[in-house]
């Protein structure tokens, strides 16, 4: 029974107290700290740090290099989400049909979410290398095949003609769009394996029950699937999104914010802030700038939490 | 063939395809790292055989290479991750048992308070811990690469183990306080027992996610011997340029296979924890 046992465990806190003075002093402290640090000018090899009040943040957003790397977050954001939960859905249903060996498939999917981003990029910098590369043997293929067709009523596919030395990380739109596919790549596993889940979830009946009703798949699906996973897509694109606005190994390692900045994202404008400049104060101005950008998509999840906990509460 | 035989034909074929997407660069990976060193970029025509056969000889050059010695970087990424590892499951484990089997006031405020640092972007505390770890002259250490920068591990780790040993049935501890068993026999003796796949997924990402971190090793380590595998990896690019790629993949795969071992071995912990958080959160 557990009403005649105390209210009040103080062995309760015994337990947790290990954990709550780690996450105190390695995440509430330095969080605190990083308030503290981006309210002065600290630069890390000078001995004196000037309290500045709102100065950074009053720098920051009248400099057009930091407006660059949010925007540049954002468009990131715009693209990568849509595109990442999407994919995801698609893949996860394509797997949730009984099929022989589909274990396997969705294990294979969920390999590139495990592995060193390093060693990821480096993949990646050889599919996009010009000339070499695994998207320059596509392009020739496509240059082959207009050069061989010649002209489809009378206009000329000469002109579709792509050179092959072309840097797509040099190259204005491409290094971006570079960056989304590779976060498509990566995340899929993860994504997939939740979609999964939800779509375990929903109850057979009521596919039965539109079966009754006369609906085709597409209407299965627009009126079963979708409604019934809205909770499920809500958290995944509240975690992709949150995912997408700290983007940086694939940055740091495939295009270091270039070509003229057009992948300068926050994550990476705060590493060169802090370690290439080694303005502390500024990058942590910059780096709670980008924690109110996380903290407007959470506000979603952490509803989703208190819900959940509530729930929780009420059942006991 | 039937027409639904047909269906089930091209749902394989679009399966297949994406599956390519996700395994063949690792291929083309390994088959690189067999290259010779002084070799051209591999083609897809001499991919599967290099001039001169497989060079395996290039695994044993870039773990023994005096400037960026890979088996030191081996070395020191088991001993951080196995240290994160075994340090988060004891954080984790006592804590996640305080929250799901014990009552006192404000327990679901400070469980709430763990689950809202899961929010706080690594950005916001890589500067501030940086300068911490400085004072605590952890710097280079092993110190400053296994303790600081876990916060993610302990907060998901502690949800995850507390939403599983709420599960597990409550009869199990009043059989063994009737015994005699003590809130931390009860802990030791009958939840930790039952608990091994929560336990097996809460190691399976903190290893993962202490064995690919880039950022802080990159900060936390600056001499070379004190390299993880990860940041060591990253000088290869800085060093060889993008030029030899066959000793870059060579060190890239050393990298990858433990990440593909542990993953394969505990596929299931991994699904297993992705969609504790995702459908319970």
């Amino acid at each position: 029974m557990i009403s005649d046992r105390p209210r009040n465990n103080w062995r309760g806190y015994l337990f947790i107290a290990p954990a709550t003075i780690y996450l105190a002093v390695f995440s509430l402290i330095p969080v605190a700290f990083a308030a503290y640090l981006s309210l002065h000018r600290w630069h890390l090899l000078k001995s004196d740090h000037p309290f500045v009040g709102w100065g950074n943040y009053t720098a920051l957003a009248a400099n057009p290099l930091f407006r660059g790397a949010v925007w540049n977050t954002l468009v990131y954001a715009m693209a990568s989400v849509p595109l990442g939960v999407v994919s995801a859905l698609v893949v996860a249903m394509l797997v949730s049909r009984p099929l022989k060996v589909i274990g396997v498939f969705r294990a294979l999917y969920y390999i590139p979410a495990v592995c060193s981003q390093v060693a990821l990029s480096m993949v990646w910098i050889w599919i996009l290398l010009p000339e070499k590369g695994l998207i320059s043997y596509g392009i020739r293929f496509l240059n082959l095949l207009a050069e061989t067709v010649g002209s489809i009523g009378g206009m000329d596919l000469s002109m579709f003609h792509i050179d092959l030395s072309t840097d797509l990380l040099a190259m204005r739109g491409w290094a971006m769009a570079a960056l989304v596919l590779m976060s498509m790549w990566i995340g899929l596993g993860p994504r997939m394996v939740i979609f999964i889940a939800g779509l375990q979830n929903i109850p057979e009946t009521l596919y039965e029950a539109a079966d009754l009703d006369g609906c085709n798949r597409w209407q299965r699906f627009w009126y079963v699937t979708l409604p019934q996973l809205a909770p499920t897509m809500l958290f995944v694109t509240v975690t992709t999104t949150i995912a997408a606005f700290q983007l940086f190994t694939p940055v740091y390692m495939m295009t270091q914010g270039g070509p003229q900045r057009t992948t300068d994202v926050v994550s990476f404008h705060i590493f060169q802030e802090a370690w290439r400049k080694y303005e502390a104060g500024m990058a942590s101005a910059q780096s709670y700038v980008l924690f109110a950008m996380i903290l407007v998509v959470a506000v979603f999840q952490i509803a989703l939490m208190r819900k959940g906990l509530d729930r929780e509460e009420a059942a006991q | 063939m039937s027409r639904r035989g047909v269906k089930i034909a091209l749902h394989y074929l679009v399966l297949l395809l994406i599956a390519a997407s996700t395994v063949l660069p690792f291929v083309w990976m390994l088959f690189t790292s067999l290259h010779g060193q002084r070799a051209e970029l591999p083609t897809m025509a001499n991919l599967f055989s290099p001039a001169g056969g497989y060079h395996f000889d290039n695994y044993r050059y870039v773990l023994t290479y005096g400037e960026l010695p890979v088996w030191r970087f081996a070395v020191n990424s088991v001993i951080v991750t196995t240290g994160v590892v075994l340090f988060q499951l004891a954080l984790c484990s006592l804590a996640a048992f305080g929250f799901a089997r014990l009552h006192f006031r404000g327990r679901n405020s400070i469980f709430f308070l763990f689950l809202l640092t899961m929010m706080i972007p690594g950005q916001v505390l890589i500067v501030p811990l940086f300068l911490m770890v400085q004072k605590l002259g952890w710097l280079d250490s092993y110190w400053g690469l296994i303790i600081p920068y876990q916060y993610l591990s302990t907060a998901f780790g502690t949800f995850l183990l507390r939403q599983f040993f709420v599960t597990i049935p409550h009869s199990l501890d009043e059989a063994a306080r009737l015994d005699g068993c003590s809130e931390l026999g009860v802990f030791w003796h009958v939840i930790l027992p039952s608990s091994k796949p929560a336990l097996a997924t809460v190691a399976a990402f903190a290893f993962i996610w202490t064995w690919t971190d880039f950022y802080w090793a990159l900060l936390a380590s600056s001499s070379r011997t004190m390299r993880p595998l990860e940041v060591g990896l990253s000088a290869f690019r800085d060093s060889y340029g993008m030029t030899c790629w066959s000793l870059q993949m060579t060190a890239a795969v050393i990298v990858l296979v433990p990440v593909l071992l542990v993953f394969l071995a505990l596929q299931r912990y991994f699904v297993r924890g992705v969609v504790t958080s995702g459908i319970k959160g």
